[in-house]
């Protein structure tokens, strides 16, 4: 570095130290003045700074500003992009790889398809439903076609980002919640009345779900006058619980695929889905640390107790399949993450990491049970076990979540507990409230939306079609043509 | 003139190719194909769902040589393709009536 840059740097610092000086007494002389009038000879009074002083204050408030906008808005953009990530090729590569190979497309489309289906309804109405104000359980149409949502913060949700960012980031959570669902029904769903059931769904539950927890007057809203206030920081009950159960009521809906379980279903690859699962691992730091909605320390405790709750959980998962089973699987090694993954979401922002790595741990060994005995002692053919991992793993945490919420991680109640571990009991009753609504929004909405998909289109795809795969059935293509 | 079809492990394909190419074989057919003898496959656990493995993937050499050479085509094949452990695979033996070389019309070992 040569002497000149140097001395540029010093005159840089020395003007900053002095402008935050003149900051600091004025600040002083302020909160001072009313007390002691007798230090005014040395400090100006208030009402008489210097007209270039007010506006050197007022541009380095405005200087403060603006940095930590741009601080808040480069984290919020990069966690939007991961939360995209995780749907496109995170949950497509997971899902993909363990549908047989004739359906690899059809599988990977419904996660793809989702990401611009899921955008063009969000811009027309969806975000005005979901975080206009309106009624607890519905937002009204103010921000329909996106009128109003432009680079001015909206404070009452997140008051140092554009609200544009807070719109996309938001829609990034609508595009990865229908298309967890998908798991359920793979291999044997229609592509048009896919494609009409997450319209529907989107309507009739998710934005209904998404502004009762967390829009402007919600039932559930924690933060902004809730009715019964529940907390789910990233989206436990609204996007785990509702995908998770509304994807067991398709499975149970539609039937088993044709065969199951007597002829093979195995996995085509599993490689596909350790790529998935480990995108998902990296996706969800947006999905989670991005809900402080900063970058401050909030979103540091986020991502931690994310990333020490995954860890636990797939060791949870492998121990007790290699002590159930006799053998650590791969499969279950990343579906143990992706468990402890859906079991921090709602906890992300209110527990310490130890608990998170017990949650996690906890997620791992019951999802596991679920999945591999529960599912076939009941026989149904939850296909990718989208509501053993994200039904039960959600509402596992949702529930975790009420004990190990503490005032020391967020301090929302200012000073009251936060949940059982801060001596409050009323808050789990709080959360199984939550959950219980949840399920049963998911269970009813989703069955009345299969039913009218049922009369528009039919929801299964004949039998031929099946044998032959969604593959060339519904899209006319092969994932795999080695030979060409 | 015999056919000896070999059903070996995929992975002693290359061996085996070396060994009848140093006694001078120089032609072969190569399919991918799956089976199973005594060996019975693998079990397969995915989520707690156990699939049997039956059909394994194997290599399927097929090699016409004058009957003359049967017994010393066979050694090498066999040593080349053995590990020891179940599964390694079967040499059957089949005569051939005739061969014909489409390119220009030879006949019998003249063709092979």
């Amino acid at each position: 570095m040569n002497s000149l840059s140097k001395r540029t740097i010093l005159a840089r610092l020395l003007l900053t130290l002095s402008l935050a000086l003149a900051f600091a007494n004025v600040t002083l002389a302020q909160s001072a003045a009313p007390a002691t009038p007798t230090e005014t000879p040395t400090a100006a009074p208030a009402a008489a700074i210097p007209a270039d002083i007010a506006k050197k204050l007022d541009d380095l408030d405005k200087a403060a500003k603006n940095a930590q906008m741009s601080g808040d808005n480069a984290w919020m953009l990069t966690s939007a992009a991961l939360v995209l990530m995780m749907t496109g090729p995170g949950l497509a590569l997971f899902y993909g790889g363990l549908v047989r190979k004739k359906n690899v497309l059809g599988t990977m489309m419904h996660s793809f398809i989702l990401m611009a289906t899921v955008s063009v309804i969000w811009a027309v109405i969806g975000y005005s439903l979901c975080f206009a104000e309106g009624s607890p359980f519905i937002g009204d149409f103010r921000y329909v076609f996106l009128k109003g949502v432009g680079a001015e913060p909206n404070g009452d949700y997140a008051g140092t980002i554009p609200q544009q960012t807070w719109m996309i980031y938001q829609l990034m959570f609508a595009i990865i919640t229908p298309a967890l669902i998908s798991g359920a029904f793979a291999e044997r769903m229609k592509f048009s009345a896919m494609l009409l059931f997450m319209t529907l769904w989107s309507f009739i539950v998710y934005f209904p779900m998404a502004h009762m927890v967390w829009g402007k007057g919600g039932f559930f809203n924690a933060v902004a006058g809730g009715v019964v206030p529940a907390w789910d920081f990233a989206g436990g009950t609204v996007v785990h619980i509702t995908s998770g159960v509304s994807a067991l009521v398709c499975a149970l809906y539609l039937g088993k695929r044709k065969g199951y379980p007597n002829e093979s279903m195995r996995p085509h690859s599993v490689v596909l889905s350790v790529i998935g699962a480990c995108l998902l691992w990296v996706g969800w730091f947006g999905f989670n640390a991005g809900s402080a909605l900063n970058a401050g320390p909030l979103a540091s405790s986020a991502f931690i107790v994310t990333h020490f709750a995954t860890a636990a959980a797939v060791l949870g998962w492998m121990f007790i399949e290699w002590m159930v089973a006799g053998k650590p699987s791969v499969l279950g090694a990343i579906s143990g993450a992706v468990a402890g993954l859906v079991a921090i979401t709602p906890a992300s922002g209110f527990v310490k990491p130890m608990p998170a790595m017990l949650i996690g741990f906890a997620a791992g060994v019951v999802c596991y049970l679920m999945v591999s005995k529960v599912k076939q002692m009941f026989g149904y053919d939850d296909a990718l076990d989208a509501f053993g991992v994200h039904g039960i793993g959600g509402t596992l945490g949702a529930i975790l979540t009420g004990v190990f919420a503490t005032k020391e991680v967020n301090d929302l109640r200012m000073g009251k507990p936060m949940g059982l571990v801060d001596g409050d009991a009323g808050q789990v009753v709080n959360q199984l409230i939550a959950v219980a609504i949840s399920w049963g929004l998911a269970i009813v909405g989703t069955l009345v939306i299969l039913k009218i998909c049922d009369l528009v289109c039919g929801v299964r795809v004949n039998s031929e079609d099946e044998t032959q795969g969604l593959d060339l059935s519904m899209h006319g293509e092969e994932g795999y043509n080695l030979e060409s | 003139m015999i056919k000896l079809e070999a059903i070996i492990q995929p992975h002693k394909l290359e061996s085996v190719k070396a060994a009848l190419l140093g006694i001078g074989i120089d032609g072969m057919t190569v399919s991918e194909v799956r089976g199973h003898g005594r060996q019975k496959g693998h079990k397969e656990t995915y989520r707690g769902m156990e699939y049997n493995v039956d059909l394994l993937p194997k290599m399927k050499l097929e090699i016409v040589i004058p009957n003359a050479r049967q017994e010393e085509v066979i050694k090498a094949l066999a040593d080349a393709a053995k590990t020891g452990v179940i599964g390694d695979g079967k040499i059957f033996v089949t005569d051939i009536v005739d061969a014909v070389r489409i390119r220009n019309d030879d006949r019998g070992e003249a063709a092979i």
